[in-house]
């Protein structure tokens, strides 16, 4: 499996997608820091960006990479090598390509504006760790749809609903929800909602880590109280790491059964 | 070598190869013929276990090779279509398959045969197709497999790179090695192969030798004999196909089969 | 020492003599070993001067004109079971004890310090700890409350009382105390003609001020910060309040300043900084809001009903998740000449007013009003969705509350003031 990371990793840092995606968070960060002064507010206006964005192209990369390398993964299926292995090799090599693609965007304007010495130093980590665990969620869920759809015009439908739906359906649906019952107390029903959708769970790592005076109205205070504790972090680990997991454990279920 | 009893695999509602049987024990080479969508391709997927059969067997050495991967050490095999990824190059790529397999490998020698040194520090994704095709073949014939399996090889070649494959093939019958080939190319299969393999609607309906193939259908030009074939004129061998050819409906591929074995 | 003090008591003896002041020292070396003794021995005009040691002598009635003056912060311990210091005459003045260890009790009201029915006091420099109630003025007058430091260790509301209380009182001034750890910091009730000023208020379990039917005060330059519910002024009228500091005060049902029912107040020059909700405001009428500052709260301004003819005018709102929700609004309350960060309009005539009203409720602020718990989808997609679709074409949000003028830059009022 590592071997077939390697070469997935080296092929695609030389590749100009992943330029331009980092190119554009470079550029993004660099110029949020040059219109505002105010650390905590380049965070939050990165946030805005990292959350919507780096769910979408790293599930589009990876369906992406999936069509493209189709048949040299033929090739490598002839070889003497597990199935399992080549293709978590691949998942995993797209998804690093990512992670590397996210930290180095926004990292080296930060380093370059001296984070490491500020007070937000922690607040950035969280907000690159979300942005990290996304990448690495939605490409394995991409990666699954891909493998599990011959159609590529159905795979990319697929997988953009699939971002679409955790991005804004969603909160729609929660929101409507919220609304419609607001009669009965809806606190653990909106704990348990936000944590179990992998976006909103790290938004709100985010804005409790960036103490935002509003959530600590009635109901942020339950968030506070929940995110505060170490069992709460623990649980939000465990959402994030199973919505990494499983995606994982489909790939690797069809990757053993699929005819190529 | 090879052993496949009661191969059966269908897509969807497609049955592709139904109940196929089919032993390679001797060395030689072996041409795969087929109309489009006659199961060639997932025959051989089968063998190399990127397609998993519904039911049946085979054996490579002897031992099932379902769920397993091992084997695949003492198989080289030529894709059909030669894309890379791009942003390698085809020094990375041979390093990267070297490092897969883990076996003692003269990629150099190919290299040269195939005139491929100018290009070896080349992206993949500048490469021309031809050129590809031919990294595609340095990858195959760079190991020392005692079975060789080659889906459409001349697909993109050149004359002089066509000479350069067929000598690499004649020399690996020398050395006692398995070659299943698939070509459309009769030319190729009239003046390489030693056995014809011939796969109708999922099932051998034929296997001999050229000139045996020939004889039956009465014939002197192998195109025509297979032409006769797909007509279903001179099949019934109960020995091979064990089924009856005479009362089984003609496939529907069998004209498309025609025409794109009359291009070459 | 001993000869110096002879003397010295021979100099005081010789000015009583004259109608001046004596001095009674107390101490375990002193004429009077109990502050008590002192105190009964003492006349009018008399200084009561307290050596450095601990006193456990239970509740002293100081019903003399008379000061007392503490040495080094001697230590006046209540032993948890009663009252320290009960005034109940004109004219007394208590300076540099530490007074400690009232005790809680659910019977009584006890405090540290207490006035009752009295008046011309000053009460400065002490240092009161763990004091149910810290100084406790009633029915007092025309008095001054004076850098002093009560830290208390409050646990449950219930249980605790306030570091400064003031109940029907006139004409008293609070300045510069720094009081913590209390049910309320700062507590009036039928207060008036009073100034509240310089004082820092912080970590209360309850409010950091707490302010009820009491007229024509006036609190300036006071900092609170970090109180279980912030600064509450309810049922007032004509009260001042000017370049105070109202931060962290965070929580469930918690806000820099509430008001409840004021009536022609002025607020000018305030910070609020990183509440939960910046000012509450229910059922006021007639109050200004100047050149305040609300940076990084939850909701700048939270409006209920029956507020009427409030002006805000050349206030900042930076950075607040929402600058304003309101209950029912109506158009007597005018928004004119603010800065608004949210702001996103134009300025072609470059007179540094945007040419396009600003509208400072979202929706989504309304949505939260509604249905709290919607808290969580803050920044969300979705509502920043929802929240554009109402600015483009407003459908739920008073289009009515609009500032008109909003100012392009942030206003300086430092600057402005001089």
């Amino acid at each position: 499996m590592f071997k077939i990371l390697k070469y997935t990793l080296s092929d695609l840092m030389r590749s100009k997608w992943v330029y331009i995606y980092t190119t554009f968070y470079l550029v993004l960060t660099t110029a949020l820091f040059w219109l505002s002064n105010d650390l905590a507010k380049v965070i939050i206006s990165l946030m805005n960006v990292v959350l919507v964005l780096s769910p979408l192209i790293a599930a589009l990369f990876a369906t992406l990479y999936h069509h493209q390398s189709r048949e040299f993964t033929e090739l490598l299926l002839a070889q003497p090598v597990r199935r399992t292995a080549i293709f978590l090799g691949q998942y995993f090599g797209v998804a690093m390509s990512m992670s590397v693609s996210l930290a180095a965007g926004l990292g080296v304007p930060f380093l370059f504006y001296g984070l490491l010495v500020s007070a937000q130093v922690w607040n950035f980590a969280t907000l690159l760790l979300a942005g990290i665990a996304l990448s690495l969620i939605f490409s394995a869920l991409a990666f699954y749809v891909a493998l599990r759809t011959e159609n590529k015009i159905k795979g990319f439908s697929l997988t953009i609903l699939i971002w679409l739906f955790f991005a804004v359906i969603y909160d729609g649906l929660f929101l409507l929800l919220l609304v419609l019952f607001n009669d009965y107390p809806l606190d653990n029903f909106a704990l348990g909602a936000s944590v179990l959708n992998p976006l909103n769970l790290s938004r709100m790592l985010i804005l409790m880590k960036l103490d935002i005076s509003a959530l600590m109205s009635y109901s942020g205070a339950v968030f506070q109280r929940f995110l505060g504790t170490a069992a709460g972090i623990g649980v939000a680990a465990f959402c994030l790491a199973a919505w990494i997991a499983i995606p994982i454990f489909g790939i690797r279920k069809t990757a053993l059964t699929k005819d190529f | 070598m090879i052993e496949i009893r009661n191969l059966k695999k269908s897509f969807k509602k497609n049955q592709v190869l139904n109940n196929l049987d089919l032993e390679i024990s001797t060395p030689g080479i072996f041409a795969v013929l087929g109309p489009n969508g006659s199961g060639k391709t997932t025959l051989i997927k089968c063998i190399l276990g990127m397609v998993l059969p519904d039911s049946g067997q085979i054996l490579f050495d002897g031992i099932p090779v379902m769920h397993e991967w091992q084997y695949r050490r003492r198989i080289s095999y030529l894709p059909q279509i030669a894309r890379f990824p791009e942003n390698l190059t085809v020094s990375e790529l041979l390093h990267m398959i070297r490092d897969v397999r883990q076996q003692p490998s003269h990629e150099q020698e190919i290299i040269r045969m195939f005139e491929l040194e100018p290009f070896i520090k080349s992206r993949l994704g500048t490469l021309s197709g031809g050129t590809r095709q031919k990294v595609n073949l340095v990858l195959t014939f760079m190991y020392d497999s005692p079975v060789i399996i080659l889906d459409e090889p001349t697909a993109g070649l050149d004359p002089v790179a066509l000479i350069a494959l067929k000598e690499l093939i004649h020399a690996e019958r020398k050395n006692g090695k398995v070659i299943l080939i698939t070509t459309h190319v009769m030319s190729f299969v009239e003046e390489l192969a030693d056995e014809v393999v011939f796969l109708l609607d999922g099932r051998i309906r034929f296997k001999g030798s050229v000139n045996a193939l020939k004889s039956r259908c009465g014939e002197d030009n192998l195109e025509r004999a297979i032409a006769r074939l797909l007509k279903g004129e001179c099949i019934p061998d109960d020995n091979l196909s064990g089924a009856d050819g005479q009362g089984s409906a003609f496939p529907k591929t069998a004209g498309s089969g025609l025409k794109s074995q009359h291009h070459v | 020492m001993k000869y110096l003090f002879i003397i010295w008591i021979f100099i005081s003896t010789a000015c009583q003599s004259k109608g001046e002041s004596r001095v009674l020292e107390v101490g375990s070396d002193s004429p009077f070993t109990t502050i008590r003794q002192a105190v009964h021995a003492a006349l009018p005009g008399d200084e009561v001067l307290v050596c450095p040691g601990i006193y456990k002598e239970g509740q002293i009635i100081i019903d003399k004109k008379i000061s007392i003056t503490g040495q080094d912060f001697p230590i006046l311990d209540g032993q948890n079971k009663s009252e320290v210091l009960t005034i109940v005459c004109d004219s007394v003045s208590v300076t540099g004890l530490l007074i400690r260890n009232v005790g809680t009790s659910h019977i009584e009201d006890r405090a540290g310090i207490r006035v009752r029915k009295s008046g011309h006091f000053s009460i400065c420099g002490n240092i009161l700890s763990n004091t149910f109630f810290g100084i406790y003025l009633e029915h007092a007058r025309d008095g001054l409350v004076e850098n002093n430091e009560i830290q208390g260790e409050a646990l449950q509301e219930n249980t605790s009382g306030n570091a400064i209380h003031l109940w029907y009182c006139n004409n008293i001034r609070v300045d510069g105390n720094r009081v913590g750890g209390h049910r309320d910091g700062i507590y009036l009730e039928f207060v008036n003609n009073s100034l509240i000023s310089g004082n820092v208020s912080r970590n209360n379990l309850r409010y950091g001020l707490h302010f009820m039917f009491s007229n024509e005060d006036n609190y300036f330059n006071n900092r609170f910060s970090g109180n279980g519910a912030g600064v509450a002024v309810m049922f007032s009228k004509k009260i001042n309040m000017w370049d105070n500091v109202f931060e962290q005060n965070q929580g469930r049902a918690s806000y820099g300043l509430l008001l409840k029912e004021i009536y022609d107040a002025s607020i000018y020059r305030n910070t609020f900084t990183e509440n939960t909700i910046g000012i509450h405001v229910e059922g006021c009428a007639r109050v200004n809001y100047k050149h305040n500052d609300f940076l990084n709260n939850g909701w700048a301004l939270k409006m209920a009903g029956g507020c009427l003819d409030n002006a805000f005018t050349a206030n900042n709102f930076v950075s607040n998740t929402f600058d304003l929700s309101t209950g029912s609004f109506t158009e007597t309350n005018g928004f004119d000449g603010n800065y608004w960060n949210d702001y996103t309009g134009y300025d072609l005539d470059k007179d540094n007013i945007g040419d396009v009203p600003y509208h400072p409720v979202k929706l989504f602020s309304y949505v939260v009003t509604q249905t709290p718990e919607s808290i969580v989808l803050l920044h969300s997609v979705f509502v920043e969705l929802i929240n554009f679709s109402e600015k483009v074409s407003p459908l739920f949000t008073p289009a009515n509350v609009a500032d008109h003028h909003p100012l392009m830059h942030y206003i300086n009022w430092e600057e402005i003031q001089q």
